[in-house]
């Protein structure tokens, strides 16, 4: 081992030196970056969920360094969404034919921008269920449900931090998503399946949009 | 119709005309149970000290077994392929079960014990193997070559298995 090590380590530097010339951003050979691609073509683009799968396993591990407990956990994931959720507004409603370009200007049609057209692009299918709280002290909270959220198909939660939902990704989706449009929220995702044997849906998971109140005081003007 | 047969290694075994499932072992690539489920009557229960030995001692026997795999004639070294590593045990029969052994690529090993006759074994292995695939390797709270308490896992396991045995 030791006398090898002296060969080797000048080659080492020598493709460290070469790698570090070669640093900063990279353009393809033929010039077309990611930029140039067509925003549209959308239609047929499907990933695949394993390496999805592999992926967004490694983004909860990463969030679980160095966390102080579940909700701190649920925090970085919501944080790891939040970016995307804001883009996506952006790009979804580009994508929309020119008639319905507008950016949604109620809650109940942001919410249902949300859970069909993002839901849509995200997971190909409609979220499962819009309701609004029927509490009448809480009228800024709705309730997306969703009864197998894509992100969780693979996960089991173990029993010891059953509290975490890792929907909560999904969460900080919609949460830019609210954000973006101009109707600041925070968003949760719980787990409502009771854990039975033989239930239908025990991955059943409820996203909890709470508007902030000047968002719901405006909605009452403009509703007139 | 059902009989009760004991055999000198200790199990007894009820043998019924339908062809079942009986359970299933995972061990991993050290020789440690990393998972143990009975899906039917029929296989008497051990210890749970027991199963880890039964798992330790099939891996070393089941490491022997591929050293005593013979070289064939022409088997020369190629540079380009390399060939598939001996396989070692794959079935153990005894008058009342069989023993199929199934050992990944990274080395662990699946064990499923059945009725003698039960057809269709590879599927029932590639079906079990494609769950631990999904529902075990892709789960971020699973740590590698650790005791498998996943309960989606545990969930389609049983419902697939199930299935299997009352075709």
């Amino acid at each position: 081992m030791a006398s090898s090590q002296p060969i080797k380590s000048p080659m080492g530097s020598q493709s460290q030196n070469q790698r570090s010339s070669q640093q900063g951003l990279k353009y393809p050979s033929n010039g077309k970056t990611i930029y140039h691609r067509p925003l549209n073509r959308s239609r047929t683009q499907e990933l695949s969920q394993a390496s999805f799968a592999y992926l967004f396993g490694e983004m909860v591990s990463y969030a679980q360094k160095r966390v102080t407990g579940i909700q701190d956990l649920e925090k970085r994931l919501n944080n790891q969404g939040h970016p995307i959720g804001l883009k996506l507004l952006d790009l979804l409603l580009y994508r929309e034919p020119a008639r319905s370009q507008t950016r949604p200007l109620h809650i109940i049609a942001l919410l249902q921008f949300i859970t069909t057209t993002l839901w849509r692009h995200l997971f190909s299918r409609p979220a499962d269920a819009l309701e609004k709280s029927s509490n009448p002290d809480t009228p800024e909270e709705y309730m997306i449900s969703d009864n197998e959220p894509l992100v969780n198909q693979y996960i089991s939660v173990p029993k010891e931090m059953n509290q975490l939902n890792c929907a909560a990704y999904v969460a900080g989706i919609v949460e830019g998503c609210c954000d973006g449009a101009g109707f600041p929220a925070k968003v949760t995702a719980h787990s409502v399946g009771k854990g039975e044997e033989g239930e239908l849906w025990p991955g059943k998971t409820v996203f909890l949009v709470k508007f902030q109140d000047e968002v719901v005081e405006r909605e009452a003007f403009l509703g007139r | 119709m059902e009989q009760l047969c004991d055999n000198s290694l200790g199990w007894s075994v009820v043998s019924q005309n339908k062809m079942v499932v009986y359970a299933l072992i995972i061990i991993n690539k050290a020789g440690g149970l990393v998972y143990q489920r009975d899906f039917a009557e029929g296989l008497n229960k051990l210890s749970i000290n027991d199963y880890l030995v039964l798992a330790g001692t099939f891996h070393g026997i089941h490491a022997i077994s591929t050293r005593l795999n013979p070289l064939l004639p022409n088997d020369t070294p190629s540079t380009t392929s390399r060939p598939l590593p001996p396989s070692g045990i794959e079935v153990l029969e005894t008058e009342n079960f069989r023993l199929q052994c199934f050992q990944t690529l990274t080395g662990t090993k699946f064990l499923l014990f059945t009725e003698p006759q039960q057809p269709n074994i590879e599927n029932i292995m590639g079906m079990i193997y494609g769950l631990y695939a999904d529902y075990v390797m892709k789960n971020p709270f699973y740590s590698l070559e650790m005791p498998v308490r996943c309960e989606g896992w545990e969930r389609r396991l049983v419902r697939e298995v199930r299935a299997v045995n009352s075709r």
